[in-house]
């Protein structure tokens, strides 16, 4: 049988500053080396200061996952010597002297299928190195501290799943519900990173890492499961290793190094002291949890009657519920939810559009609320979205601008209606005999109103002129 | 103009108007190029001092508002970071290396009108008990100039011994203040951990260790004390120590206290001049009301193996960032692969360090921490139990602070083991985190002893009160220089 484990590393993007120092958590907008400090530099003299809504924001993850979660946590020291670590140790922490960490064992649901967590740990991220030169002979090792520093949360599974399809669906769920609960922007590029253990039946166990991305994970597990099984039929002996993911070629390839054979000499990190979370400071982080994706699905569903597939899709984006709950009545719910669902997201289906996006959840109040009182179409409701989307102008200003409101005055509706009857008398006549062939009428009058006609008060008229 | 003068007295004399800052340092200055060719106290000596004084000066003429140190001139350990100073940690390791920032305690001094007069000798990264291992030459006692100063905080100790500043921050991981205090019969206070902030201390073993101030006077380091404790935001093991006043009451004397004299640090190995002065200190404190009795503290006998396992296992990881790749000395990387780039630039650590960084490698690793370091951290957990204990029963403890008098240099360089088990005295304090100071008692062949008062966490005040009470009865001879 096929078993996969994961170690997956999620950096807190969205807090302030780093795991120990003022330092921004946001790297990415930094010139090389800019943001750094003599703490997170690891300079002589200086000590980590502890970033408390880190421990909160850990806290909150290893809840979402069903975790235990103790009332004292620690920090130690991971000792090895690599030139991204400043300190050439790293804090991180650690259960084998009792549980310390921020999260013990816990769960979480693929569908029916259960994935066991092993423990959830807070860490500081290392540097990033940056390899220069063509060949191995002039190669160059550039080192980047901006990272240095961040805060990661580590997410260790048991070996639970069974195929790379598993790991899929789970690293969806998770990244959904790690940005449901605002703590991270799993699509900022580097904010998720996993290793995984792979083994198949009657092999030793693979440990591939280095995986840059969620994409890549179920790939590099997919390729290690091949690459094990084309040496199992050949009677080749799977040995126990460490792999790392080459993101080039997409295969894994062997590590030289013998890194399972580090002894990281693990110790209490002295220079912070326990940190005490009792069920005061528990109850009170649970109190202000973000609503779980599961409980915005149902509300959705049994309270607005949306279909259930809308209420997957509305509810497991952070993005989507937030404007959905924003915005939402009783009244326009199901409208809101078919507007975000069926026309929204098709215009904001990359990350740079997204961020680009004006749009508001009074905008999305505005539309659903114009087209329940008729004062514009869905069709002119699809063309002012796109505006919405691209300039932020409130509604109102859109649709005079654009000249989108409905045709909903009888006389001057009438007389478009006039002309479409002398202008079509064969259809006129065939509409007489047959009224199924009016929608033939009222289709032109949408042509010359450019789908502006109210639909309804267009029928209504047709019929009472051909009488 | 007299440099002998406390810190105390020198803050009167200014406030009126009988010296100046700018008198007081030039003098001191000039101590420093007397004497100091043959002690071998400074590292650095800061040439803006005189400048720096003559602001304050203007500051006191003017009526402008004047920190309570009034340009008093101290010296500072060269593990402590003053920005944009050489830091070296007496090291090759660091021997450019300039400090981008202040420590905490060189923050709150500044405030405070403080004049650094100069960076003085250590053992290297604070590893030794006489300050023969500094990459840059022992320091030598001023009692006797062939005689070690104690360590490794000796430089401080030399420093305010030979009237060279008026008084100094050390630093003590096993008794680093203490010990040199004793040695060159000046006050040397190990506070509460956490009570001062460490940030800008170059870390040793940084579960342990404390920043401590010598001076000349039991008063001197409460006023010290004063200045430069409490709660630090950089520093999360620090404590608040709501503002305390270590100086109001210091005389309250010790009437009623109970004092245990720990039987493990009077025993065999202790000089019979160092345990007579003991005895002497005893009856001095029961003369003035205290209640002195025995007590036997089992763990001590194995507090040295786990003071020395503790302090590898954490100076081996806190060494551990001196690769020479983002500081350090000039050793260009290219051509190497990291591990023999860091292997070769780490060979300029000196002896002492190197000793430990190994057995700090090994202690804590797999397969032998069970033996050594776990079992270390057990012994320090039971050793403060031990202590707690203790103070239920006594208010403070007394032992002498270390059990021999100053050696000669060279004598015991090569005996490493025989220099670890002086620590006998000091380590109990390190790793319990009680406060505890060395005050001087005698002198015995013109050399001095300190006799040592511990008392519990937190009880920094009714320490220094004893403390005082104690050096009320002392009347020793003047430093021979």
């Amino acid at each position: 049988m096929t078993k996969i484990g994961l170690e997956i590393h999620c950096q807190l993007t969205n807090l302030k500053s780093k795991l120990f120092c003022s330092c921004k958590a946001n790297y990415r907008e930094f010139e090389i080396n800019e943001n750094i400090c003599p703490v997170c530099m690891g300079l002589p003299g200086s000590l980590p200061r502890l970033n408390q809504d880190a421990v909160k924001k850990a806290t909150l993850i290893a809840m979402a996952l069903n975790c235990t979660t103790p009332e004292k946590i620690a920090f130690f020291r991971k000792n090895y010597f690599y030139p991204d670590l400043p300190k050439n140790f790293q804090i991180t922490q650690l259960n084998i002297y009792g549980d310390t960490s921020v999260g013990g064992s816990g769960s979480i649901m693929i569908g029916d299928k259960k994935i066991n967590i092993t423990r959830i740990q807070l860490e500081e991220d290392p540097g990033r190195l940056i390899y220069e030169g063509s060949s191995s002979k002039n190669q160059i090792t550039l080192v980047d501290y901006n990272r240095a520093g961040t805060p990661l949360v580590e997410i260790v599974t048991e070996p639970d799943f069974e195929s790379p399809k598993q790991v899929r669906l789970f690293l969806n769920i998770l990244s959904d519900l790690l940005e449901n609960l605002g703590v991270s922007d799993p699509g900022l590029e580097g904010a998720m990173r996993a290793d995984a253990n792979v083994s198949i039946e009657g092999g030793k166990k693979v440990e591939v890492k280095n995986i840059g991305s969620f994409h890549d994970l179920e790939k590099a597990v997919h390729f290690e499961i091949t690459r094990q099984n084309s040496l199992h039929s050949r009677d080749i002996d799977i040995v126990q290793e460490t792999r790392h993911w080459d993101d080039k070629r997409k295969i894994t390839i062997s590590s030289r190094s013998k890194e399972e054979e580090l002894d990281y000499r693990y110790f209490l990190e002295g220079d912070i002291p326990w940190i005490i979370i009792d069920s005061e400071i528990q109850n009170k982080l649970k109190s202000e949890m973000p609503e779980s994706i599961t409980s915005k699905k149902e509300r959705y569903i049994s309270k607005y009657s949306i279909p259930i597939q809308v209420a997957d899709v509305l509810s497991s984006d952070k993005f989507y519920s937030d404007l959905f709950d924003e915005s939402h009545d009783e009244s326009n719910a199901k409208e809101i939810a078919n507007i975000i669902t069926t026309d929204l997201m098709g215009l904001v289906d990359t990350r740079e559009k997204r961020e680009e996006s004006k749009i508001t959840s009074i905008h999305l109040k505005d539309l659903a609320d114009s087209i329940q009182s008729g004062k514009i179409s869905r069709n002119s409701a699809k063309n002012a979205l796109y505006e919405i989307v691209k300039t932020g102008k409130n509604l109102s200003e859109i649709i005079s601008e654009l000249d989108l409101g409905n045709v909903s005055d009888e006389s001057e509706l009438s007389k478009i209606i006039e002309e479409v009857i002398v202008a079509e008398p064969q259809a006129v006549e065939q509409a007489k005999s047959n009224p199924q062939t009016i929608n033939f009428l009222v289709g032109k009058v949408m042509q010359k109103t450019k789908g502006k006609a109210d639909p309804k008060l267009t029928l209504d008229l047709l019929k009472k002129q051909l009488g | 103009m007299n440099l002998k003068i406390s810190a105390l007295e020198y803050v009167q004399e200014v406030q009126n108007g009988n010296i100046s800052a700018e008198d007081f340092v030039s003098k001191t200055l000039e101590q420093i190029q007397t004497v100091d060719d043959k002690l071998h106290a400074f590292l650095s000596v800061n040439e803006k001092a005189i400048e720096q004084a003559k602001l304050i000066d203007k500051k006191i003429k003017s009526g402008d508002k004047v920190g309570s140190c009034f340009g008093m001139p101290i010296s500072i350990k060269d593990n402590l970071c003053i920005k944009d100073n050489i830091t070296t940690c007496a090291s090759k390791m660091l021997e450019h290396f300039v400090a981008p920032y202040d420590a905490t305690v060189i923050t709150k001094l500044k405030q405070e009108d403080a004049i650094f007069v100069g960076k003085v000798n250590l053992d290297e990264f604070a590893m030794g008990l006489s300050t023969e291992f500094s990459a840059f030459g022992p320091s030598k006692n001023p009692w006797n100039t062939e005689y070690v100063p104690g360590g490794s905080s000796g430089g401080s100790a030399v420093s305010v011994s030979a009237f060279e500043c008026v008084a100094s921050l050390g630093s003590d991981t096993g008794g680093s203040v203490r010990n040199p205090a004793s040695f060159c019969s000046v006050v040397g206070y190990k506070p509460t951990y956490g009570l001062i902030s460490r940030y800008g201390l170059i870390s040793y073993a940084n579960s342990i260790e404390q920043i401590g101030p010598l001076t000349r006077t039991v008063k001197d380091s409460a006023f010290m004390l004063n200045l430069i404790s409490g709660l630090d935001a950089n520093d999360n093991t620090t404590i608040d120590n709501k503002n305390e006043d270590y100086l109001s009451g210091i005389d309250s004397g010790i009437e009623g206290k109970k004092i245990g004299i720990i039987t493990e640090m009077l025993g065999d190995g202790v000089d019979p001049s160092v345990l007579s002065a003991t005895k002497d200190a005893i009856s001095k404190l029961e003369s003035l009301g205290a209640i002195c009795e025995e007590i036997s503290i089992d763990m001590i006998k194995y507090s040295v193996a786990a003071y020395y396992t503790i302090t590898a296992t954490e100076a081996g990881s806190n060494l551990a960032r001196y690769d020479n790749l983002r500081y350090g000395y000039e050793f260009p990387v290219e051509g190497y692969e990291f591990n023999s780039y860091i292997s070769k630039a780490r060979q300029k650590f000196g002896p002492e360090v190197t000793r430990r960084m190994i057995i700090g490698g090994f202690v804590p690793s797999a397969g032998h921490a069970g033996k050594y370091f776990l079992k270390a951290m057990k012994v320090k957990s039971k050793l403060t139990k031990e202590i707690n204990e203790a103070f239920k029963k006594f208010d403070l403890l007394i032992a002498p602070t270390v059990p021999i008098l100053p050696f000669k240099i060279g004598e015991k360089i090569n005996d490493p083991v025989s220099l670890f088990l002086i620590d006998i005295n000091t380590v109990t304090a390190n790793l319990t985190g009680k406060p505890a100071v060395s005050i001087p008692y005698a002198i015995s062949n013109g050399l001095p002893i300190g006799i040592q008062l511990f008392a519990n966490s937190n009880q920094d005040k009714l320490l220094l009160q004893a403390a005082y009470a104690l050096e009320q009865t002392v009347k020793l001879p003047e430093v021979p220089i």
